[in-house]
């Protein structure tokens, strides 16, 4: 204990740090604190707990003294939570001494400092030394014991909330990048092909001036010339055609492939997301996301991005054209180009966030679709198509008001600008003619300048048309980027342990989740050997499919640890780890495509032969030789062609294909009559053999042939023994024995006697 | 409704409610759940023991005798963790996450809003926004809030 140093203090938050050295005395030393960020009344407040090796501390910021409790027999220090808020209480034999409320926030640091309070309490008591578990890491910003593979802070971590840049566009570039060779052509041509269209109003000034106007002061008009400038003028053209035409091509080429990239690496990583993101989001807003934004973008790239350049670049080439020409006039051309890109900053943040908000009425609009769809036969059930209609209207009448306010804003824009460059126009001929009555300039200057502006103008507008699209891609690529910026809450480890196979040792260390605030599961410790089978019982709602999930890893544990063969789950590769199970959900899922697609799904290069073993093995074969396609029968949409029983049994030849050394059932049997369950039991009892199994089932005869049965209550383990075992406890197990025993003597007894019946009724 | 009711309610040292019910048995660690917090607070308050099983039903508030109904609210108060925001002071952007300094009325208080979609509309006019540690905060009226908030509000809608 002496060697750890005061280093607490350093992390400790500034305000508390000089009060509390006036405080401690000499030898004492910190150990852990706790963050008080409520007061009794829930109202938000500051103060902290500290566990000192002497003694516990704590004041919240506007009491006068802090409160001390020294180390003495009976002390107690408990956390319970409730609805994201934490209660830390302190109890003495007697009474309650002391409670503190805190948001979940800091539960880690709460856990910590009553880690650290039952080792002082021990050894105050006791005189026994803590273990100098001091030896592992901790977090240098809040102090958290860090395990060993662990390089992260998972408190701190999480905190990291730097939103992303503004200039969401330009991240597009990540994108764009393997075609830079190709997009600088692209761009060359795109000069070119700019400067090609510009030669033609230049060459009206020499034809008004050298040609027309000499003509009609009497001189004869020069053929030769005339020939040399008109075929100029065809030539330009021309090479503008060609040009503009391989340009178009070839960033059209360009844009579909970065559209394709982006829509697939999207799709990439949100599947690789984990359950908790899928838990909260829509399905129709990741489908509009994915399929509509990237293709906005898309055509954002291939064409308006384009056209903007070729506007930029001809507004800056005509800008130098004109000053060179004549720079008074040119001033006067340009003047309404500053109030329209003041214009354009004035709308462009309006437009982009009435952009989003339409984008994301839109992605409601489609959740309605995704959510009815599926859900059809509970509409119908209910009748109630009137009320999914009405929603979609609804929806749909959002969608419309939003879009009435963006557009209010927006048809107002694009005539303004209109308007200016007309005026704009009426200044240059007022200027012009005042110039040319001053013999400042030729009467072909002018008609050049006109000409010019014609096209200047033009493409003013239609880049301020662009700022709309702009703002559109923006706001899309901004919502992809959410995707993309959207780490796994079960990440991959950054040095992973590769198990080229496993024996199938699970080992739960302490296990506590939550989903969101709410508490499940706290404090499970259990040792499954490899090739054991254990039956996981419990009332609905207990956290037997929790628990599944968390040693499948779609969701992380919030404490302690899951080892597989003595290494953290959190340590192996996700796919490679996920190999290594068979899983069979309680709602069983296939894909649309052939029975034996789907049970090949975990091992798309299986042969007929496994596949037909596996189907035998999960009893399915026989069904499957009934439907009239055999095993190249389609399944439907998420198998609504086959019962639920069917489905069942495919997603059992499904998990035992892929000869997974932990097999995990959930439920696996539920939808299946009791015949066909025990002919299943037999089958698995022999694919069984060898694995580690974790069976769950409400039908407590099915789990007869398991070597342990972990009996769960409200996220706890209650009982743990064999079928023989448990029920000569008598406890919760018994209980639940019982009551499923008598239903199941009714059950037969109907059975029994609608058999006789019928019977009786074939001999008439 | 008469104010009689069939039970005791009591508090011992622990903080913990106590409740005895008709037969005599005392359950220990009696906590009263609303049944709808956010749309109709009033209605419906069931007290339920440790093990999550009903032991009584109030369909009022007014139902009660003074005494429980204070114990009761008292409970609730110190479980029910729902902020309600006055006021928007400051967002840290307009794209998510952001981090929103908010006035309640429990205090002043930052929450990070990690995602659109952590905005729920509950009626036309209430929002209820749960922040990055799942704590919802309950906005009853936006229509109801300043100027300045509304606009800050509005970029996320
Ligand atoms: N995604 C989720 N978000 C929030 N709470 C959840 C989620 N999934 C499950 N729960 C809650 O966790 C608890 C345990 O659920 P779990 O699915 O593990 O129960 P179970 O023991 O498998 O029950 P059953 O026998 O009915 O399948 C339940 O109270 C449930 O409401
Ligand atoms: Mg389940």
């Amino acid at each position: 204990m002496q060697k750890t140093p005061r280093f607490s203090m350093n992390n400790l938050p500034a305000i508390w740090t000089d009060e509390l050295s006036a405080q401690l005395s000499e030898d004492e030393s910190i150990l852990a604190w706790l963050e008080i960020d409520l007061d009794h009344q829930l109202h938000f407040a500051t103060g902290i707990v500290i566990a000192t090796d002497k003694r516990v501390l704590a004041k919240m910021a506007d009491d006068g003294t802090w409160q001390t409790w020294a180390y003495q027999q009976g002390l107690q220090l408990t956390q319970r939570d409730h609805a994201g808020v934490g209660c830390l209480e302190l109890f003495d034999p007697h009474a309650r001494l002391a409670f503190w409320r805190y948001r979940l926030g800091n539960v880690m640091a709460a856990n910590r400092l009553i880690e650290c309070f039952l080792q002082q309490l021990d050894y105050h008591v006791s005189g026994k030394l803590p273990e100098s578990s001091q030896t592992s890491a901790q977090c240098p910003h809040c102090g958290a014991f860090l395990s060993a593979e662990q390089d992260e802070c998972p408190v701190c971590e999480k905190q990291n909330h730097i939103p992303p840049s503004t200039w969401v566009l330009l991240r597009l570039w990540r994108f764009a990048k393997p075609y830079k060779g190709r997009l600088l052509i692209g761009f060359l041509l795109t000069l070119c092909s700019t400067a090609a269209t510009l030669v033609p109003p230049y060459l009206t000034m020499p034809l008004m001036d050298n040609v027309l106007i000499p003509y009609q002061n009497g001189q004869p008009i020069d053929t030769d010339l005339v020939q040399f400038y008109l075929s100029g003028l065809l030539g330009a053209a021309i090479l503008a055609w060609m040009l503009g035409w391989a340009r178009t091509y070839m960033l059209s080429l360009v844009s579909e492939r970065i559209g394709a990239d982006l829509r697939t690496t999207t799709y990439e990583h949100l599947l690789n997301l984990s359950q908790e993101y899928f838990g909260g989001k829509r399905t129709g807003d990741l489908m509009a996301r994915i399929g509509a934004e990237t293709d906005r973008i898309n055509l954002f790239i291939s064409l308006h991005l384009l056209d903007f350049a070729t506007d930029v670049i001809m507004i800056c080439m005509t800008a130098i054209i004109l000053v060179s020409i004549n720079p008074w006039l040119a001033l006067v051309t340009l003047a309404p180009l500053p109030i329209i890109a003041w214009l354009i900053h004035l709308v462009r943040d309006r437009l982009r966030i009435g952009f989003e908000k339409v984008d994301r009425i839109w992605a409601e609009v489609n959740n309605v679709l995704a959510d009815t769809i599926p859900g059809i036969r509970v509409v119908k059930a209910f009748a109630q198509e009137k009320r999914e209609a009405a929603r979609f209207h609804a929806a749909n009448q959002r969608n419309l008001q939003i879009n009435d306010r963006v557009n209010r804003i927006w048809s107002l824009f694009t005539p303004t600008v209109t308007l200016l460059t007309e005026v704009g126009l009426l200044v240059v001929w007022v200027f012009g003619i005042w110039q040319i009555s001053q013999d400042e300039i030729t009467v072909g200057v002018l008609t050049a300048f006109l000409a010019y502006i014609g096209r200047f103008y033009i493409r003013l507008d239609s880049m301020s048309r662009i700022v709309s699209i702009t703002q559109k891609a923006a706001a899309g690529t901004k919502r992809i980027f959410d995707i993309l910026d959207h780490v796994s809450s079960v990440p991959e480890s950054a040095n992973p342990v590769h198990l080229p196979t496993i024996q199938g040792q699970i080992e739960l260390r302490h296990v506590g989740f939550r989903y969101g605030t709410r508490s499940i599961t706290r404090g499970i410790n259990l040792v499954i050997q490899p090739g054991e089978m254990i039956g996981l019982v419990g009332h609905s709602g207990s956290g037997k499919s929790t628990l599944v999930n968390l040693i499948c890893r779609f969701y992380d544990v919030t404490e302690g640890a899951i080892l597989v063969d003595g290494h953290d789950i959190r340590t192996l590769p996700l796919a490679e780890y996920r190999k290594h199970i068979g899983l069979v959900l309680q709602e069983p899922f296939l894909f649309f495509g052939t029975i034996a697609e789907n049970i090949a799904y975990g091992k798309p290069d299986a042969t007929r032969a496994e596949i037909v073993a596996a189907a035998r093995a999960a009893h399915a074969h026989e069904f499957i030789l009934r439907l009239p396609h055999g095993y190249d029968s389609l399944v439907g949409e998420r198998g609504q062609a086959l019962s639920g029983g069917e489905r069942q049994r495919i997603s059992i030849a499904r998990a035992l294909l892929i000869n997974p050394r932990i097999l995990i059932l959930d439920e696996a049997t539920s939808s299946v009559d009791t015949t066909t369950e025990k002919d299943i039991q037999k089958a698995l009892d022999n694919l069984v053999r060898g694995r580690t199994t974790i069976a769950i089932a409400h039908r407590l005869s099915t789990l007869r042939e398991a070597n342990r049965l972990i009996v769960l209550d409200r996220g706890r383990i209650v009982e743990i023994g064999n079928h023989a075992e448990l029920m000569a406890r008598e406890g919760y197990y018994h209980r639940l024995y019982l009551a499923q025993a008598r239903n199941v003597d009714e059950e037969e007894r109907a059975l029994i006697s609608a058999t006789e019946h019928s019977i009786a009724g074939e001999h008439k | 409704m008469s104010a009689t009711v069939t039970y005791q309610l009591t508090r011992n040292s622990y903080g913990r409610l106590v409740l005895t019910d008709q037969s005599g048995v005392t359950h220990e660690g009696v906590i009263p759940v609303r049944s709808f917090p956010v749309t109709d607070p009033g209605q419906g308050i069931a007290l339920i023991d440790s093990h999550g099983h009903e032991l009584a039903w109030i369909e009022r508030f007014d139902d009660l005798p003074e005494a429980y109904r204070v114990l009761i609210e008292s409970e609730l108060a110190s479980r029910e963790f729902m902020p309600e925001i006055k006021r928007i002071t400051k967002v840290s952007g307009f794209i998510t996450p952001s981090t929103w300094h908010v006035e309640t009325d429990r205090g002043a208080a930052v929450l990070i809003l990690k995602g659109e979609e952590n905005i729920r509309r509950l009626t036309a006019s209430s929002l209820m926004i749960t922040d990055n540690h799942g704590i919802h905060f309950l906005l009853r009226d936006r229509t109801a809030l300043d100027r300045h908030s509304r606009k800050l509000l509005d970029h996320f809608l």
